[in-house]
């Protein structure tokens, strides 16, 4: 928990786990996740859709739990871990989510795909969807403007059960 | 977004001191940053109050529920206790948002969340509710998803929660620490209707933070059911939503809330109707009748006359789905 700090518009130094490593970054109060990693740290695998919330294009994974990073502000992911897209691999070998998009080419244009693979993992860890109606309900967060929502749905389904990367339990929001 | 102070309190009382009229309390953030990139919310202080000790759902002595107020939305609707005792808490709050925006969006930010008219978002037009005595486009303009119950002349915006329908059912309890001291909000009394303020959505003061949802033991286990239509199957807000609870004695119904979401300013109740339903058996008859008598102050605009009957028949079948069983 950090202290409390009210300086005037200041840059604000967070330290945050970021696929798995330590980082120390210094944001800007206003700056959102999504910004901070595609513009500071050159992660540009998380996309920009809406900006507002609505399309899932930025999902990420904050300890585990799939969030939106447009909507979310660098400065309280201080004490964070999280996970991008380009954190999901395990060095050369593709994270099985991954690989069950390119088996169902479950994708067009690839926009939408970082955002649907990091929800898609969010998912796993959460271990609620059993039914593909259940995994259609809760993808729901994600837009394809493409329309390839048979093949990701495909891939979602083959993959789900090997797909968590932590186990979740209940307790509310990480500070 | 404009910039502003960012401040990180550790305890509620420092949280509390440092509120004010142009600070704005964050959690989840799911709305209010929303808000903050339109430019329509532009607070100069942000109080990040995710490192508050209000993060947990406990039993309270008389058999119900505490929920902190920073408990998720999806940790909510998840929590084995409320899958149990609540379950139609549980499913209004999985009728809303999408997955990513629930693991963000926190107990006491839901209340908060604002219209999503869409007049209250653009900024290139009067609002009241934006900007009070400006006017209101959406009483003459495209006004298909707004309110049909309790509006006025100001303002025709409703309330988009889900949760609140549920919580409007179940009798909640709002529970909030000023620096006046702590006080208890019946949820019914919480959001107000716009009357001649509409800038004003709820009873909070600046300086009022929310705590904690309390539930009373009654979660209607076995007849309640939460009924959303909107445009599409998923991830849009009600045009109507209602939440029914049933608690029968063989047919004869002995106890009923209703609640209706996407016709009002706030989570529609009516303990009249309610009322009129008690002692008398299952029935549709008896369904349509509380039906009608729920939507007979309704007043639609010009494009949302759909709302009245479709209000009305879902009702009918909320009630009909609770009655057997809705979440059993």
């Amino acid at each position: 928990m950090s202290e409390t700090t009210n300086q005037a518009f200041a840059e604000h130094s967070i330290a945050l786990t970021l696929n798995g490593q330590p980082r120390q970054l210094n944001v800007q109060p206003w700056a959102t996740l999504l910004d901070v990693l595609r513009e500071q740290l050159d992660l540009v695998g998380t996309k920009k859709g809406c900006d507002h919330g609505q399309c899932g294009a930025c999902t990420v994974l904050r300890d585990g739990k799939r969030v939106n990073a447009c909507l979310t502000l660098a400065i309280m992911c201080d004490g964070a871990e999280l996970t991008t897209i380009e954190g999901l691999a395990d060095g050369d070998t593709l994270h099985p989510m991954q690989q069950a998009f390119i088996k169902h080419d479950a994708f067009q244009c690839g926009y939408c795909t970082p955002g649907q693979i990091c929800s898609a993992v969010g998912l796993a860890n959460e271990g609620r969807a059993q039914t593909p109606d259940q995994i259609k309900e809760l993808m729901s967060g994600n837009l394809c403007r493409c329309g390839a929502y048979t093949n990701i749905l495909a891939a979602v389904e083959e993959a789900l059960p090997q797909s968590a990367t932590q186990a979740l339990t209940d307790g509310g929001i990480d500070a | 977004m404009n910039p502003f102070h960012y401040s990180k309190p550790v305890d509620v009382s420092q949280a509390i001191s440092l509120a004010g009229a142009a600070s704005r309390f964050i959690a989840g953030g799911t709305n209010l940053l929303d808000l903050m990139k339109e430019n329509i919310a532009r607070p100069e202080h942000l109080i990040d109050i995710t490192g508050l000790p209000l993060k947990d759902v406990s039993e309270t002595a008389n058999g119900g529920l505490m929920i902190g107020a920073l408990v998720s939305n999806a940790d909510l609707a998840w929590h084995p206790l409320v899958e149990q005792r609540y379950p139609l808490l549980s499913q209004a709050i999985l009728a809303g948002a999408s997955p990513q925006l629930r693991n963000m969006a926190s107990t006491g930010g839901n209340l908060l969340q604002r219209t999503r008219c869409y007049y209250f978002y653009d900024s290139a037009v009067p609002c009241n509710k934006r900007e009070p005595g400006s006017g209101c486009p959406a009483k003459d303009g495209l006004n298909r998803i707004h309110a049909i119950l309790g509006a006025s002349d100001d303002c025709v915006a409703t309330h988009p929660s889900d949760m609140c329908v549920a919580l409007a059912a179940l009798d909640a309890v709002v529970h909030v620490e000023g620096r006046g001291g702590k006080r208890t909000i019946e949820f019914a009394d919480f959001h107000r209707l716009p009357e001649d303020a509409p800038q004003r959505d709820n009873q909070l003061a600046d300086d009022e933070l929310i705590t904690a949802i309390e539930l009373p033991p009654k979660g209607f286990v076995a007849h309640s059911h939460y009924l959303k239509i909107r445009d599409r199957a998923s991830y849009a807000f009600a045009l109507v939503s209602v939440a029914a609870a049933l608690e029968l004695d063989g047919d004869i119904i002995r106890d009923v809330r209703l609640a209706l979401g996407g016709v009002a300013h706030k989570p529609w109740r009516n303990k009249a109707v309610e009322q009129s339903l008690i002692g008398q058996p299952v029935s549709r008859e008896n369904f349509v009748a509380a039906a009608e008598a729920m939507l007979r102050d309704a007043k639609p605009l010009e494009h949302n006359a759909f709302k009245v009957k479709l209000a009305q028949r879902a009702i009918v079948r909320a009630l009909s789905d609770a009655a057997t069983g809705g979440n059993a």
